[in-house]
């Protein structure tokens, strides 16, 4: 067994002022396994990672790379040592082509100065071949969708020759097809004898790929195990540490009238089609498909911030002209959008600025001045409401883990007073525990009788939460389906209808 | 943040916690994060060795006159860095205001008089004169906040575009009525005192009345920046443009608005420009910006955007005042000037960007 070990960490250990990130923590990869490292937001699994990679400097605690004692300065010297990562954030220079990005800082020279591009091509070509991608070389990086960039970046790792390939999240923003290509190449991988660590939320994904199974929490190693030995609860329950017997909340919520009407959607710069919904007073309607199928399309088309070519959006009857974002407030909307990093915080500003940028008007006084102590009654009032975690209101809101930024933009949108409610992703990146929280937020929204509207790339979370769902697919709506008596096929059937 | 006392009370607390590298850490930071400050400090005293008369009621008065005159632009300019942009137009803009200052306040019977036709300098028309400069900046703001904001180019192209097409104004403005260039003198007894006029001395030193508008206008600014819609909206859009917009900011109007509250701001700092260079020629204003936008980034208005108090900028104007005061009183030539102001903006922001790097 000890010479299968390919890597292996000992008694890692790693603070922060005030925090103890990794404590002491063990892990260890044989060849040709792929070895799962799961846990909550926060457990310490990228920090683990990013001690592997000499990003952070490790506290104490030894590395083995076959057996001899390692440890690397830099990402580039992991590299060069066979120690290869897939990023979940993509760092790619996004304005070269595909080649350039995979020989970045080894380019082949001619005579050790020109940069030989044929051989580039070549080199390029057989990783591609021997992986079944099919990217041209030469294309441009920017022009791509996120799931082929994230190919050509694990097609870099294969070219280093790496013994031991992280992969963090991959999954995230890749369809079911293109889960299935990613699989193929890591089962290749792990033929090949590469020693694999996969990091992910995912646990139906976790269980079909993974051989053995890290589970961390709260910067310890709680267990691992053969993947066949563990069951889903079981992971959860060693995740979160306690029995978590519900993941979804009991659904109290009953529809009322039809409130909110989307009529004949087409986009002008998109590739919307005629897309049609209703959704009803305390309805809490879901909107699923696969990636770029149209969903975020739908939900920012309706707020204002897509241009529509045709449609119109009715409230109670009542046409809405939703030109942009301020009138869709005016009118009753709120839009919690998907990349929270990109658009949702104010990152350098605290939690305060953050909650009540929608809603400066409640404390005006006079027309002309804002009011500080209304502010920080209204801070207050969604943070205890949300119970979200924080020292201070005057706190940053990048301190915050995902679970509490994304409560802080959620009570920004409260505060709004909205009718009709656009969520898009609104559990992405959040920990297990803090999902239940949102989802038990979602059902209080509407069983106060506002309308919500929720777009999923988890099909349970979908079926858990939502009483009615559209299924959407390439950029039209493919059929409705009612979440209490369907299945995840059903929905899969419609999602691919029109791909 | 509010109560000092208990907040060091806080850091001891936490620090007799800390083990050595922490401790060490602490130190390092401490001193890096406040080394200008610290520099300003060694530097001060320095001085005042060498030259006792730095520390004396007429070299403090000399401070609050020079502070009152730079601080109006930088307050405009600060905005813009704000937004994450920059304004390079605001000298030029100054320039001209005085200019038009110049022109609308000469002395009737000045014998060089560009345009006799103007009516007699009195109460009504300093005013009329101090608006109309003011729309002036605020016009040229207008269009540099408008191709900012609509054809999302960035500031640098913009306002050096505006800062050259102003310049070409000034020229041909001074060529007017057979002016022929010449600068612009003359200037009437009673826009002096409007401008200049005694508010009380200090020692040796007299305190002229632009010394009481500056402090209205930073007050004024510190209102619109702290407490309007109109301020955090501006916060907003230099944190995340994008999320400012998704949020219902008007991200438009934000942008165009902060450019013309900047070019106002130029605006008055050429009405006073006026008085102060007593007369005016086209290269009145050349290269304010830079005193500015140093000021800024030393008083912490970060060009990572969304971050910046009134208190800093006033503070950063302070500074790079003292260092000039500082400087000229020991004797150093103008173009070593040059090298120092170079080397503190860079220094500044080094020390800056370091605060909002992330750590690794």
């Amino acid at each position: 067994m000890d010479q299968n070990v390919l890597l292996k960490m000992v008694d890692i250990t790693k603070t922060f002022p005030g925090v103890k990130a990794l404590d002491h923590v063990s892990l260890t990869v044989e060849k040709g396994t792929v070895h799962a490292l799961m846990g909550e937001n926060g457990a310490g699994k990228s920090t683990l990672m990013k001690c592997l990679f000499g990003i952070y400097g490790k506290d104490d605690g030894h590395i083995y790379l076959n057996g001899e004692e390692i440890d690397f300065k830099s990402s580039k010297e992991a590299l060069d040592n066979g120690v290869a990562m897939v990023h979940q954030e993509l760092n790619q220079a996004l304005k070269r082509s595909v080649m350039d990005n995979i020989w970045l800082g080894r380019y082949p020279k001619i005579a050790g100065i020109a940069v030989d591009e044929r051989k580039m091509y070549k080199d390029t070509m057989a990783v591609f071949k021997e992986l079944e991608i099919d990217v041209d070389p030469h294309r441009i990086m920017s022009t791509m969708p996120v799931s082929q960039r994230q190919m050509v970046e694990i097609a870099k790792a294969v070219s280093y020759n790496s013994k031991v390939i992280v992969f963090d999240e991959p999954t995230s923003s890749l369809t079911e097809e293109e889960v299935e290509h990613l699989f193929k190449i890591i089962n290749m991988l792990r033929d090949r004898g590469v020693g694999i660590i996969y990091i992910s939320h995912k646990m139906a994904e976790i269980k079909r790929i993974s051989d053995y199974i890290t589970v961390m929490r709260d910067g310890q190693w709680v267990a691992t195990e053969r993947a066949e030995d563990l069951e889903m609860a079981d992971i959860i329950r060693l995740m979160v540490g306690r029995e978590l017997t519900n993941q979804f909340p009991p659904k109290t919520n009953t529809p009322g009238e039809t409130y909110l009407e989307v009529k004949n959607i087409t986009g002008m710069y998109n590739h919307l089609k005629d897309v049609s919904f209703s959704a009803r007073r305390g309805e809490v309607l879901g909107l699923a498909g696969l990636d770029s199928s149209g969903r975020t399309e739908s939900l920012e088309s309706i707020f204002g911030v897509r241009t529509r070519k045709e449609g119109e959006v009715y409230l109670d009857g009542k046409r809405c002209l939703n030109r942009n974002p301020g009138e869709s407030i005016k009118n009753g909307f709120a839009l919690l959008t998907e990349e929270r990093r990109a658009t949702g915080i104010f990152s350098i500003l605290n939690i305060r600025e953050n909650t009540v940028i929608s809603s400066l008007k409640r404390h005006l006084r006079f027309g002309l001045w804002l009011s500080d102590k209304s502010q920080r009654e209204d801070t207050k009032r969604y943070i205890d409401a949300l119970r979200t975690k924080t020292p201070t209101q005057e706190t940053k809101i990048r301190a915050l883990s995902g679970g509490n930024q994304q409560k802080v933009i959620i009570g920004r949108w409260l505060l709004t007073e909205p009718d009709v409610l656009l969520l898009d992703e609104p559990t992405r990146g959040i920990d297990v525990g803090a999902k239940y929280e949102i989802y038990q937020l979602i059902l209080d929204l509407a069983n106060k009788g506002k309308t919500v509207i929720m777009v999923s790339s988890e099909m349970p979370e979908l079926l858990g939460v939502c009483d009615r769902i559209v299924v959407m697919s390439g950029g039209r709506v493919a059929g409705e389906v009612d979440a209490r008596n369907t299945t995840q096929e059903e929905i899969m059937t419609l999602a691919a209808k029109y791909v | 943040m509010a109560n000092p006392i208990a907040n060091l009370q806080r850091i001891s607390a936490e620090y007799s916690q800390m083990d050595k590298k922490d401790k060490r850490r602490f130190w390092t930071d401490g001193i890096l994060n406040n080394a200008l400050y610290i520099l300003m400090l060694a530097f001060c005293i320095y001085t005042a060795i060498k030259q006792p008369n730095f520390v004396s009621w007429g070299s403090l008065g000399n401070l609050i006159v020079q502070v009152a005159a730079y601080l109006p632009m930088a307050l405009g300019i600060a905005g813009c860095i704000v937004l994450t942009g920059t304004d390079l137009s605001a000298g030029r803009v100054c320039g001209l205001t005085a200019a038009v200052t110049g022109v609308f306040l000469q002395k009737s019977d000045f014998a060089n008089k560009m345009f006799t036709s103007l009516p007699e300098v009195n109460g009504w028309w300093i005013a009329v004169t101090l608006l109309t400069v003011i729309a002036i900046g605020a016009l040229i703001g207008l269009v540099n906040g408008f191709f900012v904001a609509k054809f999302s180019l960035h500031p640098f192209i913009v306002t050096l575009s505006t800062q050259l097409i102003t310049y070409g104004i000034i020229l041909w403005f001074f060529a007017l009525n057979g002016n022929n260039g010449q600068p612009i003198s003359g200037l009437s007894a009673e826009y002096k005192d409007f401008v200049g006029g005694e508010l009380f001395r200090l020692g040796p030193a007299r305190i002229p009345m632009y010394v009481l508008y500056a402090v209205i206008l930073t007050a004024l600014m510190w209102f619109i920046w702290n407490k309007t819609s109109f301020g955090k909206n501006m916060f907003a859009v230099g944190s995340n443009a994008e999320a400012a917009r998704v949020s219902g900011v008007n991200v438009f109007w934000t942008t165009v608005l902060v450019h013309t509250l900047a070019g106002a701001m130029y605006g008055y700092s050429g009405f006073v420009e006026g008085y102060r260079a007593g007369s005016i020629a086209a290269s009145t204003g050349l290269n304010y910006e830079c005193d500015a936008i140093a000021a800024c980034v030393i008083g912490g208005v970060s060009f990572v955007g969304g971050t910046g108090k009134i208190s800093g900028i006033v503070l950063g104007v302070v500074i790079l005042r003292i260092i000039f005061i500082a400087l000229t009183m020991l004797g150093v030539d103008s173009s070593s000037l040059y090298i120092i102001k170079g080397a503190i903006i860079l220094c500044a922001c080094s020390l800056d960007m370091r605060k909002y790097l992330v750590k690794k």
